[in-house]
């Protein structure tokens, strides 16, 4: 600032470049009213809707694309002339082989992607009090529910890829007997290669997400955040957490239910 | 900030607040009923005939979740408001997106049924 031209170069004592400036028009302007941190990973949230609403939108095309089963759901047979509809293909239980009970397992996973979004938000909540303990406590409980809904994506995919012990006889005579990314015995190759990519890459956002609770439980139960004086973490992760709970309604809807 | 930080009052020092979950609840209390009433016209719309009828419904009961998560969850309904419209406008061109391209998959799927089959 030495060699400064402006014209309040002779006013101003030398403290003054070391000032902070806080006109409108030196960035001492705050129109969001949210910090930096939050402001980030809202605009990286926006940046991941775009990512999945690619692939919801694939999906819509896709779909779209091939034909429709047009007959009455209760004379609905595999096949890849014909789009699978969703309540026929996951109609499994753990543990109840051989029972049809259609959506009965999404619903579940569902419900406990629920109850975490609804541990999150008192974990944020807990941290606005600076009460530690409940931070914890709440922090685990996501960790836990969010654990719990990749083991059952888990069983979910396992039972996708096994298939059923009927199978599906395929255009070459051969019986097909669950799915891959070539083939399937549901309906079309890109059912199959769709339900990979979008629940996997949902999952995947998920299992970055307990990742980021499994630290910033560790971080709370050392007390950075107390000695920091706030608990923004836990709420920039709280968005990361909501949203990937956002994610999966529409992917329950649109994967699931239409 | 409204309901969310009624933490201002009067704190001894090393005092915690009571916590305030009355809101958080309500939202899970709705969410919840709409997820079920997904499932019930899931299971009683099954004609082929009200399918889009039914497809519309369960699109406006997951705009209206989303709104639920976003809202009240992730807390942009209070916001300022220059960061709500930041982020939900660039929303609006995926719902260009998805309408333009499932129109021309219905679109491809005709061409290759039809001009291409013998």
């Amino acid at each position: 600032m030495a060699h400064s031209t402006t014209l309040q170069q002779t006013a101003a004592p030398a403290a003054f470049a070391d000032a902070p400036r806080t006109g409108t028009w030196d960035g001492g302007n705050e129109p969001f009213k949210a910090s930096y941190g939050k402001l980030m990973m809202w605009f990286f949230l926006l940046s991941d809707a775009f990512t999945f609403g690619a692939f919801l939108t694939a999906y819509g095309l896709i779909r779209h694309k091939h034909g429709v089963f047009t007959g009455q759901a209760k004379d609905f047979f595999f096949s890849s002339a014909h789009w699978p509809i969703p309540e026929k293909v996951f109609n499994a239980f753990p543990g109840l082989h051989g029972i049809d009970l259609p959506l009965a397992f999404v619903a579940l996973m569902t419900m406990i992607l629920i109850f975490s979004s609804v541990t999150m938000v008192l974990a944020v909540e807990a941290g606005h009090r600076m009460d530690k303990a409940d931070v914890q406590k709440w922090l685990l409980w996501t960790i836990l529910f969010g654990s719990m809904f990749l083991s059952s994506q888990a069983w979910e995919w396992s039972h996708f890829i096994g298939g059923t012990e009927a199978g599906t006889r395929m255009a070459d005579g051969s019986i097909m007997h669950g799915a891959n990314l070539a083939a399937n015995q549901y309906g079309p190759p890109l059912f199959a290669d769709l339900f990979f990519f979008i629940t996997g890459f949902h999952g995947t956002h998920v299992f970055s997400g307990v990742c980021l609770l499994v630290w910033c439980f560790i971080a709370t139960t050392n007390g950075t955040f107390e000695k920091r004086g706030h608990y923004e973490m836990i709420e920039k992760i709280g968005l990361y957490w909501h949203f990937v709970d956002l994610v999966w309604v529409f992917v329950f809807t649109f994967f699931y239910l239409v | 900030m409204s309901v969310n930080h009624a933490t201002e009052l009067e704190l001894h020092p090393g005092e915690i607040a009571k916590p305030n979950t009355g809101w958080i609840w309500k939202t899970f209390w709705i969410l919840v009923i709409i997820t079920a009433a997904e499932f019930v016209i899931a299971f009683s719309m099954t004609s082929p005939g009200l399918r889009t009828l039914r497809n519309s419904i369960f699109i406006v009961m997951t705009i209206l979740k989303a709104f639920f998560i976003v809202g009240e969850f992730m807390h942009l309904k209070h916001e300022a408001k220059s960061l709500i419209w930041t982020i939900l406008v660039p929303t609006a061109l995926l719902v260009w997106l998805v309408v333009a391209l499932i129109t021309e998959g219905s679109y491809v799927g005709e061409v290759l049924s039809h001009m291409f089959s013998s």
